[in-house]
Formats: C-alpha cells, sequence, structure tokens
C-alpha cells in the first residue's frame, strides 16, 4: 500500500507540471459526463412529468367516443353526430361485470360571464361519478348530486383557472354566473390538476349536471345524446375484457351488423399515457448514449496525452526501471495519471452538468431530475473510460527497455 | 571466500536486422568483495554491454555471471528489476535524477520500489545524503544544485539500499576537473570505509588511477587485467 500512496502523489505531482495539458485533457471529460448527467436530467424530468400526469389522471379509465375512431378525442369534437345515449351508459354500468363506475359526458365551449369579467371555456356536463373516475376532488365547496342531475338544478362548479378569471381571490361560492346567459350557482371549486400529457390546462373548466347540461346548453341540437361515456374499470387485470364486453354491448344496442364498422371508438387513456411514458423513456436513453459518444471521445484525448507524456519521459522510465520498478510498478503509475485525469474531469463535469441544466431548466422551463444513482454511474463511466484508454500508454511504458530508454534524448 | 562477481565465457550477441554484432566475444573475470575497478577501452569495445550485463539491465547471449552466487540469464523481467533494487547501486555520467523533485525524493526512489514504508524511506535517504555531505540541501531540486551536488544525489541514491556492488558508467564525465577530484575521493572514502565493491568505465588516465585494478577492453575481449 505504500506504493499505492506513493504512486498517487507521483502521478498528481506529473499532472501538475504541465497544469496546461492535464486541464486541456480533462475538458474532453468534463463536458462528456456534463453531458450525459444533463441528458439523463431531462429525460429523468419528462418521465416523471408523464407519471405524475398518468397518476393524476385517475386510474383505470376507459372512454367511449361518439363517431369512428379518427374523430372526437377528450375534446368536443365539433361535427361529429353523436351516437351514444345516456341508456347505453346506464347498460354499461348495469351488464358489463368489470366496471366499477360509469359516466356519460357532453361538453361544449361557451362564454360564462361574471359581472364585467368574462371567459370562454369547456363545459363539461356529467354525473357525480365522473369525478370519482377522474379522481378530481374539491378544494371549496361541495359536488353536485344526483338529485341535481334528476332535477336539471342549474348549479355549477368551476376549475380553478375559471374561478381564477372571474373572481380573482374572491371566494365564489353562492355567486351566480351566466353561462350562454343562462344564471348557474356556483357551489364549489376543483383543486388543481395542472397541465394534462397533451399540453392542455386541465383547470380551465365547469362542470355541470347531465342534464342542466342538456336542456340549457347543448342540448338542443341532439337531445339525449351523449358524446363520450367515460368508464372506470374494477382493476388493471380486466381492463382488456371490459373493452371488448362494452364494444359488444353496444354494437348490439346500436345494431351494428358484423362487418359494419363501429359508430363509436374505445380509448385504454392508460394505454395512451404509457405510450407516452415509454416514447420519453427510449428518447431519454437515446440522449444518453449520445452524450456518453463524447465521453469516449473524451477518452480517446486521455489516450494521446498519455502516449506523448510517455514517449517524453522515455528516459525518466528508463531510470526508475534501473532502480528497481517493476512492470506492474510502472503500469500503475500512468494508469493512475489516467485515472486522475478522468475522475478530476469526472467531478467536474458532474459539477457542471447539474449547474448547467439547472439554468437551462430555468430558461425553458423543462423538468429536470437528478438521482443519485445516475450521477454514481457517470462518475463511474468517467473513471473506467480513464482505465481503459489509460492502459495502452501504460502497457507501452511498462514494456520499455531500460538500457534504450536511458540513452534516449 | 568465493568472489562477489564470477563471469566465465560471457558472450553477447546484438541482431540489428540482419546484422550480427558481437559485442562481447567471451569474457572471463572475477572480482572479488571490496574491490575499485576501473574498465577502460575504445568506444566499441564492449565496455558499456559488459557494465548492463553486470547491472543485470541485459543478460549474456552465452556464458555466465553470477553476482553473489546468483544467475540472472533464466530470471524474468520483474525478478531482475528486484535484484537491480536490492544488489545494484547505477551512477550515470548524466546524473539521470528526475526533475521537479527533491533531492531526498530523488534518493528514495530504489526504497519506494523496495516497499520501504514512508518515515523509514525518509530515515535511510537522510542517512545517505549526509553520507556523501548534502544533508543540508536534501530539499532542492536537481535544477538548484551544481553537477557535482547532483552527481552526489546520484551516489546516495545508488547507496540507499546498501547494494554490494556500485557501477559507475563515466560519473565524471560531465564534470570539471575539481569536481571530478572531490567525486573520486567520495568513491574512495566509500570503498575504504564501507567496502562496497566498485566497477567504474572511465576513459580519463587520471580518473581511472584512482582504482586498484584497470581492465582495458579490446574488441570484445579483455586486453588487460591489472
Amino acid at each position: 500500500m505504500t506504493t499505492l500512496f506513493a504512486s498517487l502523489r507521483i502521478a498528481l505531482r506529473a499532472l501538475m507540471v504541465n497544469k496546461m495539458r492535464s486541464s486541456l485533457t480533462m475538458l474532453g471529460i468534463i463536458i462528456g459526463v456534463g453531458a450525459v448527467i444533463a441528458m439523463i436530467a431531462v429525460g429523468s424530468g419528462a418521465k416523471k412529468r408523464i407519471a405524475d400526469q398518468i397518476a393524476s389522471m385517475g386510474a383505470n379509465i376507459l372512454i367511449v367516443v361518439s363517431g369512428s375512431s379518427t374523430s372526437g378525442g377528450l375534446r368536443h369534437g365539433a361535427g361529429t353526430v353523436p351516437t351514444l345515449t345516456v341508456d347505453d351508459a346506464k347498460a354499461i354500468g348495469t351488464e358489463v361485470p368489470g366496471v366499477r363506475l360509469v359516466a356519460p359526458n357532453i361538453s361544449g365551449i361557451a362564454q360564462v360571464v361574471y359581472g364585467n369579467q368574462n371567459w370562454s371555456t369547456v363545459i363539461y356536463g356529467t354525473t357525480p361519478d365522473f369525478l370519482e373516475i377522474r379522481e378530481w376532488t374539491l378544494m371549496s365547496g361541495r359536488s353536485f348530486t344526483q338529485q341535481d342531475v334528476d332535477g336539471a338544478i342549474k348549479v355549477c362548479l368551476l376549475g380553478k383557472t375559471v374561478a381564477e378569471n372571474l373572481f380573482g381571490g374572491m371566494d365564489p361560492i353562492g355567486q351566480v354566473v351566466r353561462i350562454k346567459k343562462v344564471p348557474f350557482t356556483v357551489i364549489g371549486v376543483l383543486a388543481p390538476k395542472g397541465q394534462s400529457t397533451w399540453g392542455q390546462d386541465q383547470d380551465d373548466i365547469i362542470f355541470a349536471p347531465l342534464t342542466t347540461a342538456q336542456k340549457r346548453l347543448f342540448g338542443m341540437q341532439f337531445p339525449g345524446m351523449v358524446r363520450v361515456i367515460t368508464i372506470q374499470a374494477r382493476e388493471p387485470e380486466v381492463m382488456k375484457t371490459v373493452e371488448e364486453q362494452i364494444i359488444e354491448l353496444l354494437r348490439q344496442r346500436h345494431r351494428i351488423q358484423s362487418g359494419q364498422e363501429n359508430d363509436f371508438s374505445v380509448r385504454n387513456l392508460t394505454e395512451i399515457a404509457s405510450s407516452a411514458e415509454e416514447s420519453a423513456r427510449v428518447m431519454s436513453l437515446l440522449l444518453g448514449a449520445i452524450a456518453s459518444i463524447s465521453l469516449i471521445v473524451g477518452g480517446i484525448g486521455i489516450m494521446n496525452i498519455m502516449l506523448v507524456s510517455v514517449t517524453e519521459r522515455t528516459r525518466e522510465i528508463g531510470i526508475r526501471i534501473a532502480v528497481g520498478a517493476k512492470s506492474k510498478d510502472i503500469l500503475l503509475q500512468f494508469l493512475i495519471e489516467s485515472l486522475v485525469l478522468s475522475l478530476v474531469g469526472g467531478t467536474l463535469g458532474i459539477g457542471i452538468g447539474i449547474g448547467g441544466t439547472l439554468i437551462l431548466s430555468s430558461f425553458t422551463q423543462w423538468p429536470v431530475l437528478f438521482s443519485a444513482q445516475a450521477i454514481l454511474l457517470a462518475f463511474l463511466f468517467a473513471g473506467s473510460v480513464g482505465v481503459f484508454f489509460g492502459f495502452y500508454p501504460a502497457r507501452k511504458a511498462s514494456l520499455l527497455n531500460p538500457i534504450e530508454a536511458l540513452r534516449y534524448e | 571466500m568465493e568472489p562477489l562477481i564470477q563471469i566465465r565465457d560471457l558472450v553477447k550477441i546484438y541482431h540489428l536486422g540482419e546484422v550480427e554484432v558481437e559485442a562481447l566475444r567471451g569474457i572471463s573475470v572475477s572480482i572479488e568483495r571490496g574491490e575499485f575497478v576501473a574498465i577502460m577501452g575504445a568506444s566499441g569495445s564492449g565496455k558499456s554491454t559488459f557494465m548492463n550485463i553486470l547491472g543485470f539491465l541485459d543478460s549474456p547471449t552465452r556464458g555466465q555471471y553470477l553476482l553473489e552466487g546468483i544467475e540472472g540469464k533464466h530470471l524474468t523481467r520483474d525478478e531482475l528489476a528486484e535484484i537491480r533494487n536490492q544488489k545494484i547501486g547505477f551512477v550515470f555520467q548524466g546524473f539521470n535524477l528526475l526533475s521537479r523533485t527533491s533531492a531526498l525524493e530523488n534518493v528514495q526512489l530504489p526504497l519506494i520500489y523496495g516497499q520501504i514504508p514512508s518515515k523509514r524511506r525518509k530515515e535511510m535517504a537522510q542517512q545517505a545524503l549526509s553520507a556523501v555531505g548534502l544533508e543540508g540541501r536534501s530539499h532542492h531540486h536537481p535544477s538548484q544544485l551544481s553537477g557535482g551536488e547532483q552527481q552526489r544525489v546520484a551516489i546516495a541514491r545508488a547507496l540507499v539500499n546498501r547494494p554490494p556492488i556500485l557501477l559507475a558508467d563515466e560519473p565524471t564525465g560531465n564534470l570539471d576537473s575539481k569536481t571530478s577530484g572531490e567525486i573520486m575521493a567520495i568513491f574512495q572514502h566509500l570503498n575504504d570505509e564501507t567496502g562496497i565493491t566498485i566497477v567504474m568505465i572511465t576513459h580519463e588516465q587520471d580518473i581511472a588511477a584512482y582504482g586498484r585494478r584497470k581492465i582495458l577492453f579490446k574488441d570484445g575481449r579483455v586486453a588487460s587485467d591489472s
């Protein structure tokens, strides 16, 4: 172990002799490690945001949308005729065993006015079950009840964005707003949900009972019809079965012949979001791999400089061998030098990677996530690069012929 | 008492491409413990080759070389390094010190490779520097030392592991006559006081005179031995 310590000191001394050269060589590693750290942080941040959004969406959700697969979605698909009915929703609830909750909804955009403030937003007409399916809680007030739905009462729930824009800091509960000139009493404000996976502000929304919305707001065109039915399955395992059973049931109810296309489409929300998550994961790996290439280039820089260093110090190596250095002593000495270069460069690279990523994130608002695991991995990667690329020059040094080395000018 | 160095019919042949060079054509020499031998000869006479083999830096092609009964012919590279570390002290014409390294650290070099712990190393190195009269200069770098002082550091380094033999290749070649005298006085002192065996190559008669035996090399053979 004395040799190890002594070798470390010898190596550090040798690197300090030419600080400029050592710094420039380290630069390659610094940039490489910094890039790897940054890419992994950005990728992890994106993945986590998507995972969080999936979690905020509610679990095991299927939606049935009017119209064939290329139209609609969560948005109000203007231009398509709604083909689903409230009775369809009821049937799904009673006849498909894997279904826990069902909520039919219609929606549309409308102006909502309070005093001299107005705001254009999405109005969702639905049943109380919808809020439970989507795990949407209230920040204040109360949700509407089945009685509100049965009686088509003119009450509504405001999303946080709407509440802020119409009422500022004031409490909206008990106030009356006008939606399409129809007065609605605000009975609750929804807890915030933030942005959805596909970039929408989920808090820019108003909920009203389905029947009220149908009668007073949107139902004139297509009475009794709904555009979307939101369904929650009991467990993730039965989702596929439930999906198939819903399709079969609806085809029956709508009297669709075999060979004919469905006049609706069923979407597994969790699946859609999961594939977004998977894309983010693959993207993150790809970015990391590309950044690793720059680290490899840094390693080549180390090999280059170490070869020069060995040549320059041929005489010195000859002296060491003459007074008793074994091959492994010389090998160790030069390996330690390249290891020091790569590990110090790695540490600086980690610092710069973290700092740079934080700066980038503050400008672009991209989510970033640092993990101790990734940092340790990058550090070890840098070390391996140092050992791998330093090995050839070190070996060359250890095999020098002392007689020739001592003669070297 | 067996001689320290026994050499019988030593032959060394170099292959330079297609050409064969017979550097040593059959040397037989014995050197006893405590001798002070000067080796002389024209360039190309084989004296450097002889020294390299003596110092276990090179192996003979044929023949026998025994130092304290140890033969280097079939030893591995690392085993030879260990023998050099323990048994040989080298002094070169060009001093061959590590630059940007203090005198004390230079002297410690053989001890580092001999796995001696740090504190003991420093002690032994300090003692060696005292033996050559440089105890006050232990923290100077070679660039801060005169030629004579540098050579003295080299001698201290050669002695620090207390080897039985000191091999010097033109030790005064880069020194003026006054300093040369000082260095040779040190050699003589060491030979008298510690009994270390000294084998020295030189081309100067007055330096060779410090030795008590003169071996003349010519064309790879011993021409005279007195």
